[in-house]
Parts: C-alpha cells; structure tokens; sequence
C-alpha cells in the first residue's frame, strides 16, 4: 500500500480560528510600538515585582537614621529618606503593592459592572432605569471623591482603598457593557438562539457576554491606569496603606516636607506613578486600537 | 381543509404594540391551521404581520409588543396558556424558526458545531462531546460538504447558502414537529434560493414535520407550499389552498399580486401591473375594508364596513364584499386576473 501515505483516521485539523484571530490581534499590537514599550514594560514592572524584593539587600522598612536625607549615589541608587530608608529598596517593594491594587480594585470593579451593565442592557425597561440611575449618582461625582467618601467611611487601610477603587470603577463598566448589550441584544443571532429555547441567563453570559469583551478588557487595561493614581492619592492624602508600608503614594507625601532640599525623596515615587500609569494607558490604547474590527 | 391531524391551530390571534401614539394592532384577528406534514405559506408585503404573526406563534413577542388575545393550538394545548420556562422547552424543541438573515443569525464568536450542539445540550441534556458528534450527523444531513471540517469553522467563514444550512441544521437538530421559517430565502442567490427550499422541502418530507412559511415571493409559495394565507395590514384576506389561489384568486388584493408578477407563459405587453399606493400603517388604519384606497373595485360599503373572512363554494376563504349578498357596486363584477380565469359573482 504505497499510497498510505497519511493515515486515513488522522483528521487534517484546520487553523483554530479563535487562535488565528488572537494571531491577527497580536500582528497590529506589534506593529504599534509605543502599545509595545507599554506592554513590556507592564511585564517589566511584574516580574520587578516578584523578583525585585528577593534582589534588593536593604530592609524597605527599617530606619537608618545616620544615613538620612543623602542623595542618589553608588550606595542608595535613588537616594534615601528621612528616615535613611533606601527610596530604590522601598519603591521596588511597593512596585508589588501598587499592581495589586491596581489589578484587584479593576476586577472588583470589574465583575460587578459588567454584571449589573449585562442586567441592565440585556433586560431594559425599568431594572435598566434603576440600575443605570444608580450609576448615574456614582458617576456624578468626581473619582477621587467618591473614593475618598468610601475610604472616609470604611476607614484608611490598604484593602479598604482597593473596595473603594473597585466601587469607584463600577459605573464605567456598566455603562460601557450596558451599551454594547444593548446593541447585541436586538442583533438576530440572539433572537435565533432564544428561538432555540435558550434561557436569559444562558442567552447573556454565553452569548452576549463574549461578544462584547474587547470593550471590556480595554478599559480594564485603561482602568487599572486610573485605579493606580486613585489609590496613591488616597494614600497620599494619609488615607490608604499606613506607614511604614512602602506605598508609592505614602512615600510622595512623606517626601512632600522636603520638596525644596532634598526632591529625590518625592520624585522617584512619583516618577515611578508616572511611568505604571503611561504603561497602561500606552498598552490600552493600543489595545483598543488592535481589537477595533473596523481597523482591519 | 380537513386533515386527519392538525399540528397547529391559531385561532383569532391579537398581537398589538403599545407605543406612546398609543395602540398598534400589528396582528388583528388572524386564524389558519397547519395539518400535519403540510406546508402554509404566509404572504404579504412588507408591514403586513406575517413576522408578527410567526414570532406570536413562539412566544417571542417583545416589549412594547403583547398578544392581546385568540388561542394558539399546538397539538391541542394553548401555548399561551404556558409558562416562560414551558415556551422555553418547547422552542428549538418542538417548534423551530430559521431567520431571513443567514449572515446575522449565528453568533460570530462560537464556531458552526457548537452553536449546533448547543440544541442538543439545552433540550437533551447531552455532554458537549456527544452533542458535537450529532451536529455531525446534522450537517452531512442539510448537504453540507466535508462536513468534519466545517464543523469546526466560524460563521464569517462560510458563504451565506452555507450559513443558512447552517441555520436549518441547528433549528431541526431537535426534530421539530412545526418549522417556522421567516423568509428563509429572501437574502440568498436567487440559484441559492431554489437549493434551499428544495433542502426544505425533502427535510420536511424525510422527517414528516409541518412547515409554515413566511414569504412575500408568490413563486416560492407556488413551489413549496399546500396551503396559503394572504395578509394585508394583519389581516388575512385570502386563505386557500395553493391550486385554488393559484387557478382563481378571490381577492382583489391576491390578483393584484398574481398580475404584478413576470411571467414566461403568455406574452405579456408593455409594463408589469402594480397596486397602487402603499400599505397603511397599523397605527393609521382605513375604517373599512384595509385595501379599499388601493382597491380598484371598491364601492362605498368597502370604505365603510370591515368585511368578514367568508368561505365560498371552493373551500377557499376570503375577505371581501364583492363576495357577500351585500355587495352595492356595479353587478357582476369580475376580478378578472391574466391567468385567463375569472373569479366572479353574480349578485
């Protein structure tokens, strides 16, 4: 049997599309460099995260008097504080602080926008006026005020920070999720699977729900951009994570009484603010442009 | 029309839509009965109700729309006497429906094989792996080639001939008993077009289910269907079946669009005929008969009284004055159609 050459039971599998179109996306991230140096360095700040603290020598927390207020040397790459603390040390420390927050508040925030915006998109009708009223309110009040409400009630600690981001990132999911359902939901493939007798609860987290998760990992990405600089606020204004906690944030404030003579203390937390925020932005943008159907 | 077993019997249907001008009858009063195994086609033009129509049958009704009332029969229980989780069992079950839009009716993002399987693992409960392997069988049986691979191929991959054997796989994957299906062919080649019904049309005789087809093309009614309802402004004014339409058409509103065809049997001069005028719209309703300002016979009862859908000697049912003891225009009229007949009545 000469011609066996490929076995009649191996079936000839063809690409898996979900997978060529992950490609495609892929194809336009990499052609936008500046999303590019965004995503590295997004990577870049993770695995600094991790591997940082097990690299650096000097205690983040410990003071060191003697060695106080010095300024960037071989020694203390960015300088020490007013307590002699390494600022190097206590920044790549608080690199693992900042993304958890960041990353926790967004899902938090997340999950519950996405759900109440399907509900309120998919349903309509009174439970959407309801829901998006609601939104409304929150949405009605500066960012950071609302934050600062929730914290102020809450009381100021790290993990009360991260609920109050999260509630803070609510609105803007349901609203983003609420209009693209409500533009799936009249689409035909919805009426075609409801004629097949497919239950609501199926109808949005399976078919719905997929459909619209471009908008949602984009401002997830953009999100968590926002959610960073929220909770160094907070935690500038005294109201979040407590010292001696290494919190970005904290250290701007901490450093604020010696702006004039000593400005390293404030502006390489600040300069490391500035450089996780411009990542996420950077990447999401690019993002949203890759995933963008109509740009292909 | 008598039939040993009805499948579907819709009686005095009502499905209006409360907007803020206030109530909109979009199904008035519409009854027909599907026998077992037999096809209904459901005519009219654009606005008639005919989609209003289908999507009552299966409960699909949204807001600000309701039915109102009638009685929908399916195998002698009312279906609107069901509850949401009843109806839910029962669609893509017992009673199915493909789109006219075979570009829009799958979903984008799951491939043809699990949006097939998915009927089987709502109705049958069946394991992902073995709801895939009937979709399988459901392919290779609407005649779609290498079926293996298609299976796993996503919407935007396949041609629209293609998608909607897609779309028929998936709405008999259950083995319906009533296929609903709203203009199945209207977005399809017209070489497509007679694939598709002919599809239709050999499943319906290999799986012995009814069918109720929603169209507004008189040649795809005259191919396929047994019987036909002829709808103008929610109304059905002809119902018959489709010898009898054909051969000698009743209402003035049938003839007009029997005469506005092309034809390729008699030699026909100069322009197609048209009925003149467009179809009321349901929130602005004439007081008598609907098709009075269009019709080219109508007197002053037809713009005064709505006439009732009577059933003359040849068992076809129409709706018309001309019909009745009470016609007051001119004797004898004939609505005289090209086919060389005569669908008269001396009064």
């Amino acid at each position: 049997m000469a011609e066996t050459v490929t076995s009649p039971n191996k079936e000839v599998k063809p690409p898996n599309p979900q997978i060529e179109n992950l490609k495609i996306v892929w194809k336009k991230l990499k052609k936008n460099k500046i999303a590019m140096a965004g995503g590295f360095l997004i990577l870049f700040f993770i695995l600094a995260s991790w591997i940082g603290p097990l690299l650096t020598t000097m205690d983040p927390s410990q003071p060191n008097i003697p060695d106080r207020l010095q300024g960037p040397s071989a020694e203390y790459w960015f300088g020490t504080d007013h307590q002699g603390r390494d600022i190097f040390t206590r920044i790549v420390h608080g690199m693992s602080i900042t993304l958890y927050i960041g990353f926790v508040s967004v899902a938090l925030g997340c999950v519950a926008g996405v759900f109440l915006g399907l509900i309120s998109g998919y349903y309509g009708g009174r439970t959407d006026t309801v829901i998006m009223r609601i939104m409304d309110v929150l949405l009605a009040f500066p960012g950071i005020l609302l934050a600062l409400a929730i914290v102020s009630v809450l009381g100021g600690s790290l993990n009360n920070v991260i609920i109050a981001v999260g509630i803070f990132s609510i609105p803007v999911f349901a609203r983003i999720v609420r209009g693209s359902a409500l533009a799936v939901r009249k689409l035909e493939y919805i009426d075609a699977v409801r004629a097949l007798g497919a239950s609501d609860t199926r109808i949005i987290f399976k078919h719905v729900l997929p459909n619209i998760m471009s908008p949602i990992i984009v401002q997830a990405t953009l999100r968590i951009a926002t959610a960073v600089l929220t909770a160094s606020g907070l935690s500038f204004l005294g109201l979040g994570a407590q010292p001696p906690t290494p919190e970005w944030g904290a250290m701007l404030s901490a450093g604020r009484n010696y702006m004039w003579e000593h400005p390293h203390i404030a502006l390489f937390p600040g300069l490391a603010i500035v450089a996780v925020v411009l990542a996420f932005n950077l990447f999401g943008d690019g993002l949203r442009d890759a995933l963008d159907p109509k740009m292909k | 029309m008598e039939s040993p077993k009805t499948i579907i019997k819709v009686d005095n249907l009502q499905t209006s839509f409360y907007t803020d001008k206030g109530e909109v009858k979009a199904v008035d009063g519409v009854s027909f009965e599907i026998p077992s195994g037999k096809t209904l086609g459901i005519v009219g033009e654009s606005g008639s109700g005919k989609s209003i129509t289908s999507l009552s049958v299966m409960r699909l009704i949204q807001d600000p729309g309701k039915i109102k009332g009638g009685q929908i029969l399916f195998n002698g229980e009312n279906l609107l006497d069901k509850s949401e989780a009843q109806m839910r069992r029962i669609r893509g079950n017992q009673i199915s429906m493909i789109f006219q839009e075979p570009m829009t009716s799958l979903n984008p993002v799951f491939t043809v094989g699990d949006q097939i399987a998915e009927a089987y693992m709502i109705h049958e409960g069946k394991s992902k792996k073995e709801a895939l392997r009937k979709a399988l069988d459901m392919l290779k049986l609407v005649g779609i080639p290498s079926p293996e691979q298609r299976l796993k191929q996503y919407p935007h991959e396949l041609s629209g001939g293609m998608r909607q054997r897609v779309m028929i796989a998936i709405a008999l994957a259950c083995n319906p008993e009533l296929l609903i299906a709203d203009e199945p062919t209207t977005a399809l080649d017209v070489t497509i077009q007679a694939q598709i019904l002919r599809l239709i049309n050999n499943l319906q005789e290999e799986l012995g289910m009814s069918v109720m087809l929603i169209t507004h093309d008189l040649g795809v009614v005259a191919e396929t269907c047994d019987y036909v309802a002829v709808m103008y402004a929610g109304k059905v004014v002809e119902y018959a079946d489709v010898e009898t339409l054909f051969e000698s058409p009743k209402h003035p509103y049938t003839v007009g669009l029997l005469k506005s065809l092309p034809r390729h049997d008699i030699d026909q001069e100069g322009e197609l005929e048209v009925i003149k005028g467009m179809v009321p719209t349901p929130d602005n309703l004439p007081k008598g008969c609907r098709f009075a300002p269009r019709c080219p016979f109508a007197s002053d009862i037809c713009a005064d009284r709505l006439p009732e859908l009577d059933e003359l000697e040849d068992n076809s049912q129409v709706r018309c004055w001309i019909y009745t003891d009470e016609w007051d225009g001119k004797s004898g009229v004939s609505v005289k159609d090209d086919y060389g007949t005569f669908a008269s009545k001396e009064s």
